[in-house]
């Protein structure tokens, strides 16, 4: 049983109570308004994603249709049966690109987590000359995201011997600054005793980062997870690699799809199946840990 | 001992306390090693660089040559094109920046005030654009320029035009219809900090600002809410930054490469023609510092800002 504050037992009708009454300095003209302006714009930020996966169950005469229907009238698969057709036909096979795409993403994934964790631990935990440093350089870092920086990205792989290999994307994944941004954040939340009370009784850093500090951060693991997976799904890095054999299936989508400057009307379905598998992956990742995302972004202030 | 050689005992005792602190957490630096060595190579790098770079002419196959500040004063005085992209891009970021910005707290603001079993579900509403990838593609259908196009068809069935407007070639109209679809995909991480920072301010603040006489709830905003946010502001205008600079690949995607009269050519854009296409790295390397620039002086602008909140 439940005890209040006042030291009252909290019993089923008196939740019920206090949920019914209105949060204080409330307004229902507020209210009002606020559900005015998110219907308003949920429309405006809903509507292309709607427009796309309507586009893509309906048959090419419903396509090409004047005036255009949002709404389609007779789904059908076809668009998505013909994407895989293509793509089966194409003289590397779906399952290498398919390959492709996992190796690359679980290797850069579990790589980043591991290598950002540990080093999210020492600086979270501790302070020592150069981690304040370090951390304000990947604050700032955090703002420059890769367009800004492909040229000496370029130069550098290029030097390493890594364009058109697997490494060109997996090795720069591990160190994403975002990654570790969200890590040491979260770690912070993780009390410091526990970890001095493990080495009182002797445990080595090592133990204390793997058996006590890990298991605890868990949300912030599946957060970076999940922002690697869409960063390496979202860029197709088609700079670096450019060997039909070694791409990924969102690159090769990305081909078939082509630029809207140069429309394949004949495939318009098709692109439009394209657009559809690339959206879905990422939403539904999304989908499936936002709550976890959630715990792991309370904990993202940036403190000056 | 004179006042100098206190000061060099003094510094010579500091120094000898930081390499025993040092030596005392080696493991540590141990730890963080791995993650150094990768982030200092594909990050800290390519930033010194472009900073290095921009002082000479590099084409890749000749060694880089030293030519001082002359691509900076090509970049200024001679390259119409990059103070046009330059043009272009700080109307961008002026505008999506702090619009899209300003967007995302309040829609997270709204969306805390919604009972808890919508909440998931419009989050994910406004959020899911950020993360979709290609499907800002679409864009190119709504706005597409003949009468087939979905915006021109409708406008036209409705009346409101007679003949269909060339959304994305006719320089009249290109930077307000990219000025939307930015806005409209790039929410981002800082919208989902807002959303979760909300949801874990003490509600006991709340009610003590109600004893203290808070009347609605836009005064519970600004003493309460924003105050006790600081650091997800902070993060969040980081992430707005990133976004509202590097816009580039929804204009070469929807607008063309380049656009008419580069009407919506940004900084980002010249950086891939010079860099990608012409192989003139030096010069690139010199845009991308301005860049860097740019982007580190705003973010100084907005922390100084951000502190001064709720005082």
């Amino acid at each position: 049983m439940q005890i209040d504050r006042q030291g009252y037992a909290i019993t089923k009708k008196r939740r019920r109570n206090l949920r019914a009454v209105r949060k204080p300095n409330r307004s229902l003209g507020g209210d009002i308004f606020i559900w005015f302006i998110l219907v308003l714009f949920g429309a405006f930020f809903a509507f292309p994603l709607v427009f796309a996966i309507n586009n893509a169950f309906k048959p090419l005469n419903e396509i090409f249709i004047f005036p255009p229907n949002l709404f389609v009238i007779n789904p059908t698969m076809g668009n998505v049966q013909d994407l895989f057709i293509i793509m089966s036909r194409s003289w590397v096979t779906f399952t290498r690109y398919l390959f492709n795409t996992v190796f690359i993403t679980v290797a850069g994934t579990v790589g980043h987590l591991f290598v950002a964790s540990l080093g999210a631990y020492a600086v979270s935990k501790y302070e020592f000359p150069g981690s304040k440093f370090f951390f304000g350089l990947i604050i700032t870092t955090l703002m420059f995201n890769q367009f800004v920086m492909q040229i000496p990205n370029f130069l550098i792989l290029a030097q390493l011997n890594w364009i058109d290999t697997y490494w060109a994307v997996v090795i720069p994944a591990f160190g994403m600054p975002m990654g570790f941004f969200l890590l040491k954040q979260f770690m912070d939340t993780v009390p410091i005793s526990l970890v001095e009370s493990a080495k009182i009784d002797g445990a080595s850093e090592w133990l204390i980062y793997s058996r006590i500090v890990m298991p605890l951060v868990k949300p912030a693991l599946l957060t970076a997870m999940i922002f690697a997976v869409q960063g390496l799904w979202n860029n197709p890095q088609s700079l670096l690699i450019h060997t039909e054999q070694l791409k990924t299936l969102p690159l090769a989508i990305t081909q078939i799809i082509g630029s809207p400057h140069a429309p394949n009307v004949a495939r318009a379905g098709v692109n439009a199946a394209g657009i559809l598998v690339m959206m879905v992956v990422p939403i539904s990742l999304f989908v499936g840990a936002q709550s976890n995302i959630l715990k792991t972004m309370a904990s993202s202030g940036i403190k000056e | 001992m004179t006042a100098y050689e206190r000061y060099k005992a003094k510094k010579r005792a500091m120094r000898a306390h930081t390499w025993a602190e040092m030596k005392k957490h080696k493991v540590l630096y141990l730890f963080l090693l791995p993650f150094f060595l990768i982030f200092a190579t594909f990050t800290l790098a390519p930033v010194v660089m472009s900073l290095g770079l921009s002082f000479t002419y590099f084409n890749v196959l000749e060694t880089p040559r030293f030519i001082g500040f002359q691509n900076y004063f090509n970049l200024f005085l001679s390259d119409d094109i990059f103070l046009i992209a330059l043009r272009n891009t700080l109307i961008l970021a002026v505008i999506t920046g702090p619009v899209g910005y300003i967007c995302a707290f309040l829609f997270a603001w709204f969306i805390n005030e919604l009972p808890r079993f919508v909440r998931a579900f419009v989050t994910l509403v406004f959020y899911a654009p950020t993360i979709a990838g290609a499907a800002f593609l679409v864009w190119a259908l709504i706005f597409t320029g003949d009468a087939m196009g979905y915006l021109n068809a409708n406008l036209i069935r409705l009346g409101v035009i007679s003949k269909p407007v060339l959304w994305l070639t006719d320089t009249e109209y290109m930077m307000p219809v990219i000025i939307i679809v930015v806005l409209w995909m790039s929410l981002g991480a800082g919208f989902l900090a807002f959303i979760a920072g909300l949801s874990t301010i003490d509600e006991a603040l709340y009610e003590a600002g109600l004893v203290d006489g808070v009347k609605n709830r836009w005064q519970e905003l600004w003493f309460i809410t924003l105050p006790n946010m600081q650091g997800m502001l902070m993060f969040g205008a980081v992430m707005a930054i990133m976004a509202s600079f590097a816009v580039g690949e929804v204009t070469q995607n929807l607008a063309g490469f380049p656009s008419t009269d580069y009407a919506v050519h940004t900084v980002v854009n010249h950086l891939v023609d010079y860099g990608a296409i012409r192989f003139e790295m030096g010069y690139a390397s010199a845009i991308a510092t301005i860049l860097f620039i740019a982007m580190i002086y705003t973010k100084v602008l907005v922390g100084k800002f951000i502190s001064k909140i709720g005082r």
